[in-house]
């Protein structure tokens, strides 16, 4: 209906099915061909799949620029149709939708990139090559997934796409999925996603439920026409749906408190973590948030919440990240913490902050990731090497010792790295620039939107401005920390001592994302704004007002004061005396509170005892007494057979007193041993059942027809 | 000529051409005896698939009509009288798709009386063809009590080591269940004078109080079957003791004629007892649905697990039922088809593994994905539409289910509360649950037994098995629009005749 009149332009836009069907392309040639083709040709139709698909958003950001950024609808197959319910595939072209299709395919690219280099080394590591080409078929199958969820024009696209990348996410937090603890840590952290997701899930479809009744239609033109309506008649069912659809944040998008996934997410490979669990997919939630915002904005209360969850996850979240060791655990409850930020900032209605905090942190999150499997492979290769110098060691004793350490070394944990700056510059600076950017140092690219977000809160939201200024003092102490454990002082084990800097396939797509987090902040400055205007044609169709606040001088500066504030206390505590040799964290001195944080508040062993172990007992429960010792045992025996048992005595009597008794005794016995025969299940005895059950029918007949 | 020729006979009776040339092979030319069983269900299916070209979709009445007086005395009207419309036209396929998928799955695993074995194969096609065609309430019970004899002896003769036990059991039970609607129908039958279906919907006139009761005979025959919680403890045990073969068309198609019967006789014969007792329903098929998963999901034996599983998706079928709106019933019927496919493709995984290991204590797997790749990736892919994965059959449906459940649950509507589906839709988390719960034990993690790694991934029969089922679970998936075309102007009939009884029913 929105179909463009310009000729030219609407044919652009039916190129965007293009945008799914070529990474689906490119995983059905790995599916077919891959078997017979080289790693680098497996990883370069991969990456060329996701990079035709970042052309094509270029493509549609291009049409929507000369199109004014008038919202397109592209019809493409029909889906579900019964009765008032159409549900379509079709796809929708606006400025929201582009900014998600190009942040997603362009960072995407790049970490496919980076993953040819990485999954080439970590196969070989793990000791199964064969798994080389799976990987990039579920890359590519993420990117159809995720082009599906950001570009479908209705919530049940949306929600096939969301269901879709969670499948994605499972996959790959499993890809070894006979590694991790005990041999099944990985496989448990993928099902853990899973079901933390469906929770989320669950919210989403209620969500959906409710709607469609409500609204009488999944479409989100809609949807959103009728919002202001529909929320002046009834605001409860208003209120329901935005409160389900928030649980279907908390899960996707990892928020209090479904955000228990998101950690152990990082059993999956690195390109992984920084693609799928900081970069992308669960940015979801802020996405869908931002794209129902004329729901949103109807209800203050539903914004309250979500700014609050929000707020409220960002600060905790980073509690967390200042008690991790793991070097990626840190940045995984920094993008929990993060993604607090901006569910904050569009559940208090600064979408286009939230939205803008969404890709630049998507840049340099991925950045920190990706660098940091650089550094962990580093690692590992520097474990390589004592391992092989070791073999020609003549010291067969101190070799084993040796070995045994190997055997428990974590090329992970930040305690075993230090010095790392020499033996990985280009590594180092990439990772300083993407750390800087997190921190919210100007000029890079986190502190213009985070800032952006804190501006807006201040005047939106002091509770939550407080609680985000609070978790931005923690997100710069924390990265502070961190540079100065892994890349300061001196090396700390052997592998480090020998870590190596990695191939050029790895750090080139490193330093293109460098330099988006150093420069993505120019996306929108204050006083030009070009990504709110960019945003405002989608927001402003259904007149949901954006309202750039002007740039206020005290709130950067005073963010800025405590970002280097607290990087300077991280200096003290870390790069002046650096870390040696086995020597506690400084911060050990908190005691318990740094306890809490190490151990993440024990809220997973808080769910454990309260809801899952309950669970499994109740499952047990029901599955031994109830079901089978009660039913299907107890139930059966003393009532259905009984039952038999009486009626087919009651028939010998029928025939006892027809006058018969020797056959009738006969028969009472034959009943008898049948039902003694039942227990001890031996074949004769259906028959019997079924010619006395047949004889009784037959005596009901006759008494009906004749009566 | 014409009664011979007529599709819905051929398509009932064919199966028996094929019954009669096994009778004249000898028991050791078993490969024969399997090809001519394979060739016969087969033409069977293209039958069908004749049955569905002529079949007009838009039409919502019964179609290809054969009625012919049949037993008449004593003032009983019982005619011969097949014929297939909207509401059973996909079940008809189901049947006929099924069956030939399951014999090529005996291929090696039944290698004792195969003879034996595939006549009763065969005739259980037939009846279960006939349950679906059969517009006369008399005929129909004699198809229905028919199916019981050929499944009674594939459990009993080619089960597992409690065979005769389960057997039983299952005879007893659907028998037992019978018993009441065979009354019913005969109080239907003498009282209405006449037992073909259409004409006693069209009729109708029976009072709301009488119409409980026989809802209430009806309704415990196809509990039963179905099985609805708390009916269901036949089920366990003829599921896992049952041939492979024989838990895929058992839960394919048997548990289908339960549901089936709700559609087909208890809502249009009784609407007013079924808007009366659809809460009742409801509720049951929503513990059933949570039952099911929870107990599903502490099973050791993979077998169980999948035949809990069928409690909880068949509560799902029953709740669309029930919503007795258009959303909830084409959902329903879809998700009959959806079942079919899906757990049907998981007891033959089932049955490909058991026959590699001769075991399905889930402990006794582990790290199978990296021995069975393409076993490995079917099992995901069978399994993740089992679970509702939208993009796979499972999802279309349960969506329709819950959908159509929610908004029977509006004020007005005749379950009167979101309770309904919205713990149904808690199912959905806790389906995700065992499923995992299932794969991970399986495939996932190291490779703890060292029997598993000499384990021979799937030979072409055993793939070709399997694709016609996939093909089915994306199509579904993806583009369901045709599979609702056929049966939409049906259920929109059903749907009038109810809503005809709420408006009669109001003062």
């Amino acid at each position: 209906m929105l179909l463009s009149e310009v000729s030219t332009t609407s044919t652009l836009f039916q190129l965007i099915p293009w945008i799914v069907f070529f990474p689906a392309i490119g995983l059905l040639i790995n599916i077919i061909f891959g078997g017979r083709m080289s790693e680098k040709a497996i990883g370069a139709v991969a990456s060329l799949a996701s990079g035709l698909a970042f052309g094509i958003a270029v493509l549609m950001a291009i049409g929507l620029a000369q199109n004014h950024g008038e919202p397109v609808v592209v019809p493409f197959l029909e889906w579900i149709h019964i009765g008032d319910l159409q549900l379509d595939w079709t796809f929708r072209v606006d400025t929201l939708s582009n900014v998600m299709t190009l942040a997603v395919t362009l960072v995407g690219t790049l970490i496919h990139i980076y993953a040819i280099g990485y999954m080439h080394e970590d196969v070989r590591h793990q000791g199964d090559p064969g798994r080389y080409r799976r990987f990039f078929v579920f890359l590519n199958l993420f990117i159809v997934m995720m082009m599906i969820l950001v570009t479908g024009d209705s919530y049940a696209m949306l929600f096939v796409g969301w269901e879709g990348v969670g499948l994605c996410s499972y996959l790959l937090i499993g890809f070894w999925y006979d590694k991790g603890e005990g041999g099944i840590g990985n496989a448990l952290a993928a099902k853990k996603a899973f079901v933390a997701n469906r929770v989320g899930d669950f919210g989403f479809l209620v969500a959906m439920f409710l709607t469609f009744w409500a609204f009488g239609s999944l479409d989100f033109a809609n949807v959103f026409e009728k919002a202001p309506e529909i929320a002046q008649t009834m605001p409860g069912v208003v209120l329901a749906i935005t409160l389900f659809m928030l649980l279907g944040v908390t899960g996707k998008s990892a928020q209090i408190p479904l955000y228990v996934w998101l950690p152990d997410a990082m059993a999956g490979p690195t390109p992984v973590s920084a693609l799928i669990h900081a970069a992308t997919m669960v940015t979801a939630g802020v996405y869908l948030v931002a794209r129902s915002a004329p729901i949103f904005v109807q209800l203050p209360q539903a914004q309250n919440t979500v700014a609050m969850v929000g707020g409220l996850t960002a600060l905790f979240a980073a509690t967390i990240a200042v008690g991790q060791f793991d070097i990626k655990k840190v940045l995984a409850y920094s993008t929990i913490s993060q993604l607090g930020f901006m569910v904050a900032a569009v559940g208090m209605g600064a979408f286009v902050a939230g939205m803008f905090h969404l890709v630049t942190h998507a840049f340099f999150k991925a950045l920190l990731f990706l660098s940091a499997g650089s550094v962990i492979q580093g690692m590992e290769r520097g474990e390589h090497h004592v391992a092989h110098h070791q073999q020609d060691d003549l010291h067969a004793a101190r070799r084993k010792k040796k070995q045994k350490e190997a055997h428990t070394f974590d090329p992970q944990d930040m305690r075993n790295m230090g010095g790392l700056r020499t033996k990985m510059p280009v590594t180092f600076w990439v990772y300083l620039t993407g750390a800087v950017a997190l921190a919210g140092v100007p000029p890079l690219a986190g502190f213009w939107s985070k800032d952006e977000i804190l501006l807006e809160a201040s005047h939106l939201n002091m509770p939550v401005y407080i609680l985000l200024t609070l978790a931005a003092i923690l997100t710069a102490f924390y990265m502070g920390r961190q540079i100065f454990m892994v890349f300061f002082g001196e090396t700390r084990t052997a592998p480090a001592e020998h870590a190596e800097e990695s191939p050029p396939v790895m750090t080139i797509p490193l330093i293109i994302l460098a330099i988006l987090a150093f420069f993505g902040g120019a996306l929108n400055l204050p006083g030009l704004h070009t990504f709110e205007h960019w945003l405002e044609h989608t927001f402003m169709a259904f007149e949901v007002e954006l309202e750039a606040l002007p740039f206020s001088i005290p709130v950067a500066t005073l963010s800025t004061i405590l970002a280097l504030a607290s990087i300077t206390g991280a200096w003290a505590l870390y790069g002046r005396k650096p870390l040696q040799k086995k020597q506690p964290d400084p911060l050990r001195k908190l005691g318990w509170l740094f306890t809490g944080m190490e151990n993440k508040w024990w809220v997973d062993e808080i769910y454990w005892f309260l809801i899952l172990d309950r669970y499994v007992d109740l499952a047990w429960f029901l599955a031994d007494e109830v079901d089978w010792r009660f039913w299907h045992d107890w139930f059966h025996e003393k009532v259905i057979l009984a039952t038999f048992n009486s009626l087919s005595r009651l028939l010998a009597l029928r025939v006892d007193l027809g006058g018969i008794d020797r056959i009738a005794n006969g028969l009472a016995d034959g009943t008898q041993a049948l039902a003694a025969c039942m227990r001890r299940l031996q074949t004769g005895f259906v028959r019997n059942y079924a010619l006395s059950v047949f004889v009784g029918v037959v005596v009901i007949i006759g008494y009906l027809m004749f009566r | 000529m014409d009664f011979l020729t007529h599709p819905l006979n051929v398509v009932t009776f064919f199966p028996l051409l094929g019954v009669l040339v096994i009778l004249f092979l000898k028991e050791e030319q078993k490969n024969t005896i399997r090809w001519v069983a394979l060739i016969t269900s087969l033409i069977a299916f293209g039958i069908s698939l004749a049955v569905l070209v002529q079949f007009n979709a838009a039409n919502p009445d019964l179609q290809m009509s054969i009625n012919l007086p049949w037993i008449q005395v004593a003032g009983w009207n019982i005619h011969y009288f097949l014929a297939v419309d909207g509401l059973s036209i996909l079940l008809l396929m189901l049947t006929t798709f099924l069956t030939p998928i399951s014999i090529l799955s005996t291929w090696t695993a039944i290698d004792e009386r195969v003879k034996d074995f595939m006549i009763f194969f065969l005739l259980l096609e037939v009846g279960m063809t006939g349950v679906f065609l059969a517009q006369d309430l008399f005929l129909f019970y004699i198809f229905w009590e028919f199916t019981l004899v050929p499944m009674y002896f594939l459990i009993g003769i080619w089960g597992g080591p409690q065979r005769m036990y389960a057997a039983v059991k299952f005879f007893l039970y659907t028998m037992a269940g019978s018993l009441l609607m065979l009354l019913a129908i005969l109080w239907l039958g003498i009282n209405q004078g006449t037992f073909s279906v259409p004409e006693l919907i069209a009729k109708g006139g029976i009072p709301a109080d009488v119409q409980l009761w026989l809802f209430v005979a009806f309704a415990l025959a196809f509990a039963i079957k179905v099985p609805m919680w708390p009916l269901h403890s036949w089920l366990p045990d003829a599921h896992v003791q049952a041939p492979t073969a024989g838990s895929v068309i058992l839960a394919g198609v048997l548990l289908k004629m339960g549901t089936y019967g709700f559609i087909r006789f208890n809502i249009p014969l009784f609407p007013q007892a079924a808007v009366k007792a659809a809460p009742v329903m409801a509720a049951l098929a929503v513990i059933g649905i949570l039952y099911g998963a929870a107990v599903s999901y502490a099973q050791e034996d993979v077998k169980k697990l999948v035949a809990y599983s069928s409690i909880s998706h068949l509560g799902f079928v029953m709740l669309g039922l029930f919503a007795l709106n258009e959303q909830g019933i084409q959902g329903a019927i879809l998700q009959m088809i959806n079942h079919g496919l899906s757990t049907g493709a998981l007891f033959l995984l089932v049955g490909m593994i058991y026959e590699r290991r001769h075991t399905r204590i889930m402990d006794k797997f582990g790290g199978l994905w990296s021995i069975m790749p393409i076993y490995g990736a079917l099992t995901l892919i069978v399994s993740l539409s089992s679970m509702g994965l939208p993009g796979l059959n499972g999802f279309v449906g349960e969506f329709a289910i819950l959908l159509g459940a929610w908004g029977a649950g509006d004020a007005g509507g005749v379950l009167g509360s979101h309770y309904y589906a919205g713990f149904a839709a808690i199912g959905v988390i806790l389906a995700a649950v065992y499923i995992l719960f299932m794969f991970q034990k399986l495939f996932l993690g190291p490779i703890t037994h060292e029997e598993n790694k000499k384990l021979s991934d799937l030979n072409w029969r055993e793939i070709i098995t399997l694709v016609p089922l996939l093909i089915l679970i994306f199509w579904i998936g993806l583009y369901p629009k045709p599979f609702f075309g056929l049966m939409a102007p049906a259920v929109g009939k059903v749907i009038a005749l109810v809503h005809g009884a709420v408006m009669a029913a109001l003062p």
